[in-house]
């Protein structure tokens, strides 16, 4: 019987066994995965499960019965250690080893962990997995201080959290704004003054220099001074897991080379999925995603190469960050030097950012703004050339606008 | 438990026991009912989890709030008790409660 092997198991994991049944394979699946549970929705970890709103069962993607059904070996809380290509094998932690006729890596990324002194000091915080809130979520008592290292999405998602749970946030941010990487500046200033407004202090263009301690954590140096903490969570970006493609010789560079098909561009039998692969973008830039969309979308394809019937992965991104009662959601990717365009008005809590390339819509940030995202994102698919001045003006509808 | 019926397009029909607080999407996602996508996970971002809901019922549901009716407008083929189902929540009165899936959620 034709065997396929999936090492990850996480979103994109998920994703590729449901299609692959679906879409009529019939050998055998066996899933590596290093965690101790089945895949898992990780967005909630910054969310609602921190928060308590969620209990740890809603959390998992699949019933346990979709795995038996499906026929698939789960073999969790194994790591894969090596892909030996010409005996196309797969050696695990345990010793064991798997032969795979295809062999999907959807192995996501991990936490980048801060390089200063102090760093292990216990209540240095990390949040990409259930047993990261699991050590978190205790910590998060009403009055402590956190210190937040980092104001990416994270970042700032765990802020909201912890200050509606009555802790004294202090957010540290090496760069000039907040979400520098991934929006437009107004988004960056109007969320400062959201998270101000809530109570959540900041500090910008402040790199974090130590922890201090004794053993526990007491405080966070940072530009030059002395921050007392209790606890601190460190946001401050992933890495791809791609060592085990790399030692293998298949083309790395921050992700595992993918082609328009999620397939490796070195070994026909291999294909990657999610957080972990460098592909092509629509507009053929290489280029690496973190995102539930881009695991789906991604695996998706990678079933159908897998299976000999490859497509070329085209989607448009789409991401979406809850903050407080504020519903951010973004589509496309947007680049320096696009023309923006505002529509609405900040100070109504309700607004978007439109990005323009050569008269086309390249990316979308709405905030409480569902109109603005759904039809900005078809816009994009679409490629439908639109005015400035109709988007601009919010007495035209974005209906009439689509 | 609640019971929740679910209509495929096809007309196939399953009734599953949903814990009260989940929602109709998440009842449906854990029970392996094809049809419902939920890609964002019920985050309202994604309107993958498009449902007809049975009129009978549709008055007994609180109305939709501005993400959902504003997600929903650009929803393929909506109708007029379309609904995104991750933001039904399953109550005690919603015992019963019957949706019909759409063709497809994309
Ligand atoms: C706190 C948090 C909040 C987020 N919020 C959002 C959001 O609001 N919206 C959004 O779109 N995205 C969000 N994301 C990102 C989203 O969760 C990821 O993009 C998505 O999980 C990627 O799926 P994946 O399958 O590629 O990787 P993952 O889900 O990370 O799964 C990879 C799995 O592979 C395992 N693994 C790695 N190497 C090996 C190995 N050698 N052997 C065995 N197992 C291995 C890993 O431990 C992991 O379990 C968030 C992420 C985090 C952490
Ligand atoms: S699950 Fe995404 S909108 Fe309902």
């Amino acid at each position: 019987m034709e065997k396929f092997v999936i090492v990850g198991a996480g979103q994109a994991a998920a994703q590729a066994i449901a299609s692959l049944r679906a879409e009529g394979y019939s050998g055998a699946i066996t899933l590596v995965g290093d965690e101790l549970y089945p895949p898992y929705q990780r967005p909630p970890l910054s969310k609602a499960y921190l928060l308590g709103k969620l209990e740890r069962d809603r959390l998992f993607l699949k019933p346990d019965q979709f795995y038996t059904e499906a026929g698939v070996e789960l073999r969790l809380g194994v790591q894969a250690t090596a892909i030996d290509r010409p005996a196309r094998r797969l050696q695990l932690s345990d010793s064991s080893s798997l032969r795979y006729d295809k062999l999907l890596l959807a192995t996501g990324t991990r936490v980048r962990r801060i390089r200063v002194p102090g760093a292990e000091l216990a209540g240095v915080h990390y949040l990409r997995s259930i047993a990261d809130v699991d050590l978190l979520r205790p910590a998060l008592v009403p009055g402590k201080k956190l210190a937040v290292i980092g104001g990416g999405y994270i970042g700032l998602e765990v802020a909201a959290v912890a200050v509606k749970l009555g802790l004294e946030v202090t957010v540290f941010e090496a760069l000039e704004r907040l979400m520098a990487r991934a929006v437009s500046p107004a988004l960056s200033e109007f969320y400062l003054a959201e998270h101000r407004a809530a109570g959540v202090k900041f500090h910008l263009n402040t790199g974090v220099e130590g922890f201090t301690g004794d053993g526990e954590l007491r405080a966070v140096r940072a530009g030059g001074a002395e921050h007392a903490a209790d606890l601190a969570l460190v946001g401050i970006g992933v890495l791809p897991n791609a060592e085990i493609a790399a030692a293998a010789g298949l083309s790395c560079d921050d992700g595992i080379v993918v082609n328009r098909y999620c397939a490796s561009v070195d070994d026909p039998e291999i294909f990657a999925a999610g957080d972990c692969t460098r592909h092509h973008g629509r507009d053929g830039s290489l280029l690496r995603l973190e995102c539930v969309q881009n695991a789906i979308d991604q695996a998706k394809h990678a079933a159908l190469a897998m299976l000999g019937r490859p497509t070329p992965y085209s989607e448009v991104p789409w991401f979406w960050s809850d903050q407080y009662d504020l519903k951010l959601q973004i589509a496309g990717l947007a680049r320096p030097g696009d023309d923006l365009v505002l529509r609405g008005n900040p100070a109504a809590r309700k607004f978007a950012v439109f990005h323009l390339r050569k008269g086309l819509v390249a990316a979308v940030e709405a905030v409480n703004a569902a109109p603005e995202y759904i039809v900005g994102r078809k816009l994009i698919t679409d490629a439908t050339p639109v005015s400035v001045e109709r988007l601009a003006d919010t007495a035209i509808s974005m209906k009439q606008i689509a | 438990m609640p019971k929740i019926k679910y209509i495929e397009h096809n007309g196939k029909e399953h009734i599953v026991d949903v814990p009260l607080g989940w929602s109709v999407m998440e009842g449906a996602v854990k029970n392996m009912i094809p049809g419902i996508d939920a890609d964002c996970g019920g985050a309202c971002a994604c309107a993958t989890c498009h449902v007809y809901v049975d009129p009978a019922w549709a008055a007994k549901l609180p109305p939709k709030e501005d993400m959902e009716e504003t997600m929903l407008d650009f929803a393929q083929d909506l109708e007029a008790n379309s609904r995104l189902s991750c933001q039904i929540k399953v109550t005690k009165e919603l015992d019963g409660f019957t949706v019909r899936l759409p063709k497809s959620q994309h």
